[in-house]
């Protein structure tokens, strides 16, 4: 656990650094109000981290995430476009969520299909899924009512609903990793499947339901998304699950399963956020930030590997020492 | 005494085997029963019904004299069943207390673990056997020695009656063998039932109040050890009287091949030297983790050594790869036959020419009649047992394997052969032909080095004995020195017998 | 103890016959040409040479990086930044050409980019010992970025007329360059995989790679050639696919990696590595070729088809697992 700590410690240490640093030059970047800013504008992104950080703790991938979060962005859009009243459209878009989830879920858990091929295949389906629902269409700011924009956006002690939500999501899923039978089942099935199987746990039971809380969540944030921005098509969220994965990675979740914390998770999706938005306050241009970001996922892994490499069995008694 | 548990006409098929058939197990509280057989026996089989991974398509299970059925591992745990495994299987990433409670933990408020009470009760259950471990440590940072402890103590968590210990002293060192003995009557005492599964003879009659005996999946006898011969035993379990016959040979040595001076690595040997020739078996004995795979690893390229020299027929060679040990004409066996012999998943022609395939290929392409010719020639001598060349290898049995993996070193034509515990966890038939084919290479002028736990093997086939301890050569025994003994007393650090 | 007689062990238990014909290869053969069949019903237009020739554009580029990527995954390694080194060949291209470098020198920067993205996934993943699969991630989004950086929202047009040769030109009747390419390099890595050392230390790395070193394989090395190939294969398809589309913009060929993925799964290659076949990968490229160009006929747009492949990507691996009862 100690290694762990310092890493993100460590993590936690590069961010506080790099913000310094752009404060020295750009003040304005520290107020409270920009850094909360900040915070809101990251808030997806955590709330998928804690899904993906979940499943990659069994020792799986769920790539289809962001297909997720459109397709059931879209679907809260169309519901609101038929009247349906808010607290439903809510509960619809955890359970849609959810389900979309369970499907890689059921297909990992029964199948034994590789988690990998069988997100690339539902992002693909999940997509292709709006486009066949709107046949391209876009719903538009002005096709939602205020209720459902307003929501995410409300500022409840200073902090705009979303930051809350991300907030309690956050505490939430540090108590069930930590404190329940199933978030350490999450840790057990990724670090030793074989053992976990004689500690009574079901590996791929485990790993279905890591793939419906990733769903729910996604499910989640796609209305949080939508209300957000105010717009629903196909192309919401492109290319975001890469950023959530990277997220996971550079908070040190190991790749191979059953380590890693939701704290370096979410140290990890705010380091990606803090640099997407320092980028236009320093003057570099957004287009940069793909690139930092992957040379981010590089670094982050190679450190990683370079903490966990075997040392062999110290035999001799002076290498013990 | 009745028995806690009672198993009954168990039987167990795979595709094309069948595992058990008809077999009975009876465990008494507070007794240790020894369950003994060869490899193939059943064994891990039977471990695996006793611990819900497999259900048995016949039989009975009896705890208490009532019938239960063990859909699952979480139904075994609960009706008190736990074994404690061959590599002490547990998580690296969790700590103490939470491996100890991993699935039953205390729950406190709204159903939550109480992390309190658990590390309370871990402490309270190492205390128990005497373990001086923080419940909080990282697991992954504690030796095998101490993780079976943890896992013992997950034992004594649920409450286990019937308590596995699967071949548990097979990685660990002297002291620590013992300090499982001392667990092992803790536990007895505690009136649990106790199945020890072990190769060792001389453990299985120091430490179990009862055998039991199985053989090709068949119940064969049991009864107490106070009333059975070594002999006896070794009879049941291969249905035939076996003395451990070793193939003569004439000792005939010839210059040397091998010179190894100063070998040094940073953290696992030091200062290792000897000298290897023609025709001759050098024994390498020593406890487990005393490194002596370390050091033919690193003859073999697959570590690098920080220092010293290694020549062979007295030119100096440098070996940072095992490509470059092949060239040289060094080859290795390795003991973990399954990760690193063996490709699995690979034909068994396949397998042999590996190491040769610029002998079967010209201009990087390759010959696929020659491939055959060179596995089946290879393959043949060893008398190898297989349907064809082309079935996959991982459907072979250990044995057959091992033969598969020796015979893909002989057809590089090496000057020296290492073999890491050459017949470590194969059945007693294909032993003998190791041995025998052994014999016979050394009689054909190769040079072996055969790294072994086994003393009646390491004294029946070598010519010559070093014994490694804590990465460093104490002792080399020749001649009349090699006595059992002396092995045992050099490996363990004790004074040389007068 | 007395030795039984030496056994013979035959070399082979079935025909080479009798085993292709309960292959993977034999199903694709079959649906490959219920497709053909299927799609000349669908419409007329179909049996005509022209449009069969155009067909083939569906598949080529990608199918070039399929065959590395097959050898790839057979090994037990994966690259998912192929699109992304696409992206940046492109944009190198562009850059000499805006500089004003003629035909030979744009395709060799084209494949020397590839060659170099290669290197670094290979050195990332067999120098380093780092996992392949999120380096690929992070270079994936570390190779299209610097597109990005150097393009933004631009786009580089006016390649020289003799450079749509690669990608538009024919070498005899409808028979394209693309094409000729594409049965050029099945060839080759037919031979390399099925025939030669190295294909064979593949193998042996994907099924155990622990055995494969401690039997001589020099594994790193394998998997850096490995990952060179992916790279200069994604180079040569860079410059296919450049010609073709006439420009270049930091979004060319999005999402290409995981239509190479899924034809190389969809021909029969264990995603985990140790078995697959260059055979199965080109009648995985045939039969998503000729579905794409089904749909197209059909006027069903792209995203649609997508949908179809990711479904059949599960399929494919789904069914008979099903029908085995797992």
């Amino acid at each position: 656990m100690t290694v762990l700590k310092s890493r993100e410690a460590l993590l936690a240490l590069a961010i506080l650094v790099s913000v310094g640093i752009i404060a020295m030059r750009f003040p304005a970047f520290v107020a409270p109000g920009n850094l909360a800013n900040v915070f809101n504008d990251t808030a997806p992104l955590m709330l998928l981290a804690i899904g993906q950080m979940i499943v990659i703790l069994t020792k799986c991938i769920d790539l289809s995430v962001a297909a997720n979060l459109a397709l059931t962005g879209m679907v809260a859009a169309l519901m609101n476009g038929a009247g349906v009243p808010l607290p439903l459209i809510l509960c619809a878009v955890i359970v849609l969520g959810g389900v979309l989830g369970a499907v890689n879920g059921v297909l990992v858990w029964k199948l034994g299909i590789p988690s990998i091929v069988v997100t690339l295949g539902t992002m693909t389906i999940y997509r292709g899924t709006i486009f066949i629902m709107t046949e391209g269409k876009w719903v538009n700011a002005h096709e939602m009512t205020e209720g459902f924009k307003a929501l995410p956006r409300l500022v409840f002690l200073g902090l705009p609903v979303m930051s809350w939500i991300a907030i309690a999501t956050i505490l939430i899923f540090a108590v069930v990793l930590t404190r329940t039978a199933l978030g350490r089942a999450f840790y057990a099935v990724g670090g030793n499947p074989h053992a976990a199987v004689y500690a009574g746990i079901d590996v791929g039971r485990t790993q279905f339901w890591a793939f419906v809380i990733s769903g729910a969540l996604a499910g989640f944030t796609g209305y949080l998304w939508v209300a957000r921005y105010a717009v629903a098509y196909v192309d919401v969220a492109g290319g975001f699950e890469l950023d959530v994965v990277a997220a996971c990675v550079i908070g040190g979740i190991a790749i191979a399963g059953g380590a890693g914390s939701i704290w370096g998770a979410m140290l990890g999706a705010i380091f990606l956020g803090v640099i997407k938005n320092a980028l236009p306050v320093v003057g570099i241009s957004p287009f940069w930030q793909m690139a930092i970001s992957g040379t981010a996922i590089i670094l982050a892994v190679a450190f990683n590997a370079a903490q966990s490499r075997p040392k062999g069995r110290l035999i001799l008694r002076e290498a013990a020492q | 005494m009745e028995p806690v548990l009672r198993l009954r006409g168990i039987s167990k098929s795979f595709p094309g085997v069948k595992a058990l058939s008809g077999v009975q197990l009876d465990l008494y509280p507070g007794q240790v029963t020894a369950l003994i057989g060869e490899n193939g026996a059943g064994k891990s089989t039977i471990v695996k019904v006793l611990t819900g991974i497999y259900q048995p398509e016949e039989g009975t299970i009896e705890i208490d004299g009532r019938e239960t059925r063990f859909a699952s591992a979480d139904a075994a745990a609960k009706a008190g069943v736990t074994a404690i495994h061959q590599e002490t299987v547990l998580f690296d990433e969790l700590s103490v207390a939470e491996n100890i409670w991993l699935g039953h933990a205390p729950r406190g408020r709204f159903g939550l673990i109480d992390r309190r009470a658990m590390r309370a009760g871990a402490v309270r259950l190492l205390d128990e056997i005497g373990a001086k471990l923080d419940p909080d440590q990282r697991l992954g940072d504690l030796g095998i020695a101490s993780r079976h402890m943890v896992a013992i103590a997950r034992a004594l968590s649920i409450e286990a009656r019937v308590v596995v210990l699967d071949e548990p002293t097979a990685a660990l060192s002297h002291k620590e063998i013992h300090e499982l003995y001392e667990l092992v009557e803790t536990l007895k005492a505690q009136g649990k039932a106790i199945l020890f599964i072990s190769h060792k003879f001389d453990e299985v009659f120091r430490i179990a109040d009862r055998y039991t005996v199985f053989r090709d999946g068949q119940f064969v006898g049991e009864g107490r050890m106070a009333d059975v011969t070594e002999g006896q035993l070794v009879q049941m379990m291969v249905g035939r009287s076996v003395d451990q016959i070793f193939p003569a040979r004439d000792h005939n040595i010839g210059p040397p091949v091998l010179t190894v001076s100063g070998y040094s690595h940073p953290t696992e040997f030091a200062d290792i030297g000897f000298t290897l020739h023609r025709g001759e078996i050098l024994g390498f004995y020593g406890l487990v983790g005393a490194g002596r795979s370390e050091v033919m690893q690193a003859l073999f390229g697959i570590t690098t050594p920080s220092k010293g020299a290694c020549r062979i027929d007295d030119e100096v060679r440098v070996i940072r790869s095992t490509s470059e040990a092949i060239e040289a004409g060094i080859v290795y066996v390795p003991e973990d036959r399954g990760r690193q012999g063996a490709v699995k998943g690979l034909p068994i022609f396949q397998n042999v020419t590996l190491p040769s395939l610029g002998a079967v290929s010209r201009a990087g392409f390759l010959r696929m009649a020659e491939e055959l010719a060179l596995a089946r020639e290879y393959t043949q001598r060893l008398d190898l047992r297989a349907a064809a060349l082309d079935q996959d290898v991982g459907l072979l049995s250990g044995g057959n394997q091992q033969k598969v993996v020796i015979a893909k070193w002989l057809a590089t034509k090496p000057r020296v052969i290492i073999l890491d515990e050459p017949t470590k966890g194969i059945d007693i038939g294909s032993k003998a032909a190791v041995h025998a084919f052994m014999a016979e290479l050394a009689a054909q002028g190769l040079a072996i080095i055969m790294v072994s736990s086994e003393i009646p093997e390491v004294l029946g086939m070598s010519d010559r004995v070093i014994v490694m301890r804590e990465g460093r050569i104490v002792d080399e025994v020749t001649g009349e020195r090699m006595t059992p003994e002396a092995l045992v007393r050099a490996a363990a650090g004790l004074a040389v017998a007068a | 103890m007395t030795a039984p007689a030496p056994r013979i062990v035959v070399d082979r238990l079935h025909s080479p016959f009798r085993r292709a014909l309960r292959s993977w290869e034999t199903i694709l053969l079959v649906v490959a040409v219920a497709v053909f069949i299927g799609n000349t019903f669908l419409s007329p237009y179909f049996l005509n040479a022209w449009n069969l020739s155009d067909a083939t554009f569906n598949f080529t580029e990608k199918a070039m990086i399929a065959f590395a990527m097959a050898m790839l995954i057979v090994a037990g390694e994966i690259d998912l930044s192929v699109a992304s080194i696409i992206a940046l060949a492109s944009t190198a291209m562009g850059l000499v050409m805006t500089a004003g470098a003629g035909v030979p020198v744009i395709v060799l920067v084209g494949i020397g980019t590839g060659l170099i993205c290669g290197a670094v996934n290979g050195f990332l993943v067999a120098g380093m010992g780092l996992p392949s699969i999120v380096v690929t991630i992070g270079t994936m989004s570390l190779f299209r970025g610097i597109a990005f950086i150097v393009l933004g929202d631009q786009a580089f047009n006016g390649y020289p007329p003799e450079f749509a040769f690669f990608g538009q030109g024919y070498v005899w009747w409808v028979i394209s360059f693309e094409l000729v390419l594409f049965i050029i390099f099945a060839l080759i890595y037919w031979a390399v995989l099925h025939r030669s050392t190295f294909g064979r230390a593949v193998y042996a790395i994907g099924n155990n790679a622990t055995a494969a070193q401690f039997s001589g394989i020099r594994v790193q090395r394998v998997r850096f050639i490995l990952f060179l190939l992916t790279g200069v294969m994604s180079g040569v398809a860079a410059v296919c696919l450049t010609s073709r589309l006439g420009s270049t913009r930091p979004s060319i060929a999005t999402g290409w990696e995981l239509e190479v993925v899924t034809m190389v799964v969809l021909g029969g290659v264990n995603i985990l590595g140790g078995s697959g076949t260059i055979p199965g990968v080109v009648l995985a490229a045939i039969i998503m070729g000729m579905v794409t160009f089904g749909f197209g006929l059909l006027n069903v747009p792209g995203i649609v088809m997508s949908v179809f492949l990711g479904a059949l990507l599960i399929g494919v691996i789904a069914v008979p697992r099903l029908l085995r009862g797992k």
